[in-house]
């Protein structure tokens, strides 16, 4: 477990997100799936993010900001610096035959690390409107549909899903993909297992989703 | 000694950070294994965090025969805090965990917020494992009491050998868009940098009531905030909330403070223990 204090290479807009690029440091990207606590400037917690993209030297976060944490970090600039830990937790499995990438909305932040290390495999995004589905432009070989229009609608049988998204797409994806592998999200005070803050019921049990996750097989 | 609050760490989930203090506090254990709350457990607030975990732990049994082991193997001292609903289920656990050479102190978690009646709740329970146990007790007190040097004085004549300041203070988060409860169970426990005046004043208060030994904690984030418990009367620090957003804060809080005690020309933080009742003395005669 590192923690290091990294500088802002830069925060570009890609629809209503923001892609936060840090330069790397000593700090390893990790697997796909994996994630990082952010330091939020002001704020009294760091917040955690999954990795989106790890180009040369640099970790990148795609990162919506719906309150303040996210906000203060989408607003951080060029040569300003906050402190990253990670990575943390247990990614996707790649090791699959039939890989096929689902992701709704800001759920589609791992995909991009993903699809790198699952080359040409197939994606389907689901999104609220044409200016969030931007984003999709992060995703290679995706197909893209925006409300109504649900991504389970997309999903072809036989194919082994790795999911990320809001819980109710991927309750939704487990009723269609029984043995996808689903990265879920709960509140995180620490990420590292600390504060059983982060509980969620896995398999009838309340366990750490920061230690046990954030990547489950719904199976 | 620099610890960590109760709640705050697990020692087996994260082994460095736990060799990294002086001592181990483990999260409450409670006679049977309990899940804790459904979530939502945490929510920031504006300075600090609200949590309502629900004293989550696998329960004295498995915590002997499981934890403990791990535990010991880590080679870092550790305490064992206890909660209970009654006084006979600290009692219990004081006894079964007496035998252990391993288990270097017990803090006695009397600021349950199921505890209704502080003062005589926090006697019986203290007296009641004063009698089941030879270990160092400390007594972690609630700073909701309307005296709590009182709760500390009742605690020191029930046997205790010292306290533990401060626990959390209950609070309420709403979600701004719903204005329903941020967290699963409605209220939590607040922590971090906004209790740290509160537990500023029940270390002073404490330390004038009883002159005890204290773990001071409440809002720790530098080494300055350390210093201040000590002047305020804490032996020993011990940090929580702090660690969520930084684990390496033990090293970083020990440097600190070592700097903190220099500038005033102290060779020692130990020096600045308690010298915030002889300043208000000078103060108030001047
Ligand atoms: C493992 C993991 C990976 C994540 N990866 C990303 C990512 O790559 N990009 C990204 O933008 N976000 C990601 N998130 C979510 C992100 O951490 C939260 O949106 C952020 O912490 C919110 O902080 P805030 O201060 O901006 O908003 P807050 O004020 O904390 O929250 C605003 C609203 O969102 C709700 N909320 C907050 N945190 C969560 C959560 N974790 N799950 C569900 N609801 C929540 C709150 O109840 C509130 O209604 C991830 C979460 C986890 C657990
Ligand atoms: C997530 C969390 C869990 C806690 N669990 C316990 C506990 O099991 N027993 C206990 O005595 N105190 C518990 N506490 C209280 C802390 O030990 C400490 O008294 C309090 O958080 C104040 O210190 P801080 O501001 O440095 O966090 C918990 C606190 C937090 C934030
Ligand atoms: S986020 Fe703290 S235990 Fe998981």
């Amino acid at each position: 477990m590192r923690r290091e204090r990294l500088s802002v290479v830069a925060n570009e807009s890609v629809g209503p997100y923001t892609l936060l690029r840090v330069a790397r440091g000593s700090l390893e990207p990790g697997r796909p799936g994996q994630f990082f606590m952010l330091e939020a400037p002001g704020r009294v917690l760091p917040r955690p993010m999954s990795l989106c993209l790890a180009p040369r030297a640099e970790l990148a976060f795609l990162i919506d900001p719906i309150g303040p944490g996210t906000r203060a970090l989408c607003a951080l600039e060029r040569g300003e610096t906050l402190q990253v830990l990670g990575p943390l937790g247990n990614g996707f499995d790649v090791e699959v035959e039939r890989p096929l990438l689902v992701g709704g909305g800001i759920g589609i932040a791992p995909l991009p690390y993903l699809a790198q290390q699952l080359p040409g495999a197939p994606a389907v995004l689901g999104f609220r409107s044409d200016w969030h589905a931007e984003a999709a432009e992060l995703v290679p070989n995706a197909q893209v549909c925006v409300e109504p229009v649900l991504v389970t609608q997309l999903i072809p049988d036989g194919m082994d899903v790795l999911a990320c998204g809001p819980e109710p797409m991927l309750e939704a994806v487990r009723r269609v993909a029984p043995a996808a592998q689903l990265a879920w999200e709960a509140p995180m005070a620490c990420g590292y297992g600390a504060c059983y803050g982060c509980a969620v019921e896995i398999d009838g049990q309340l366990r750490r989703l920061c230690v046990e996750g954030p990547v489950l097989h719904a199976a | 000694m620099l610890l960590n609050a109760s709640g705050c760490l697990d020692a087996l989930t994260a082994p460095d950070v736990a060799r990294s203090l002086d001592a181990f506090v483990t999260k409450t254990v409670t006679p049977l294994p309990r899940e804790g709350n459904a979530p939502a457990r945490i929510a920031e607030t504006d300075v600090g965090m609200l949590n309502a975990i629900g004293l989550a732990n696998p329960g004295i049994d498995r915590f002997l025969t499981r934890n403990l082991p791990q535990l010991e193997k880590l080679g870092v001292p550790f305490w064992v805090s206890v909660g209970g609903f009654q006084t006979d289920d600290y009692a219990d656990i004081c006894s079964r965990l007496d035998d252990h050479a391993v288990v270097s102190a017990i803090e006695l978690n009397v600021s349950c917020p199921n505890v209704e009646a502080p003062v005589e709740s926090a006697t019986q329970i203290v007296a009641a494992a004063r009698l089941a146990t030879r270990k160092p007790l400390w007594a972690k007190l609630s700073p909701a009491a309307p005296d709590v040097g009182e709760v500390a004085q009742a605690a020191q004549a029930a046997g205790v050998d010292g306290l533990s300041l401060i626990n959390t203070l209950r609070g309420l988060k709403l979600d701004a868009r719903t204005l329903r409860p941020a967290l699963g169970p409605g209220q939590g426990g607040l922590s971090g940098p906004a209790l740290k005046p509160i537990a500023l004043a029940a270390v002073a208060s404490c330390y004038r009531a009883t002159g005890m030994p204290i773990v001071g904690m409440g809002g720790i984030q530098t080494g300055l905030d350390a210093l201040e418990f000590i002047a305020a009367g804490a032996q020993h620090v011990a940090l929580g909330t702090v660690l969520f957003a930084d684990p390496d804060a033990p090293a970083r809080i020990r440097m600190e403070l070592h700097a903190a005690a220099a500038e005033h020309g102290w060779n020692s933080y130990d020096d600045a223990y308690a010298v915030a009742h002889e300043e208000s003395l000078s103060l108030r005669t001047t």
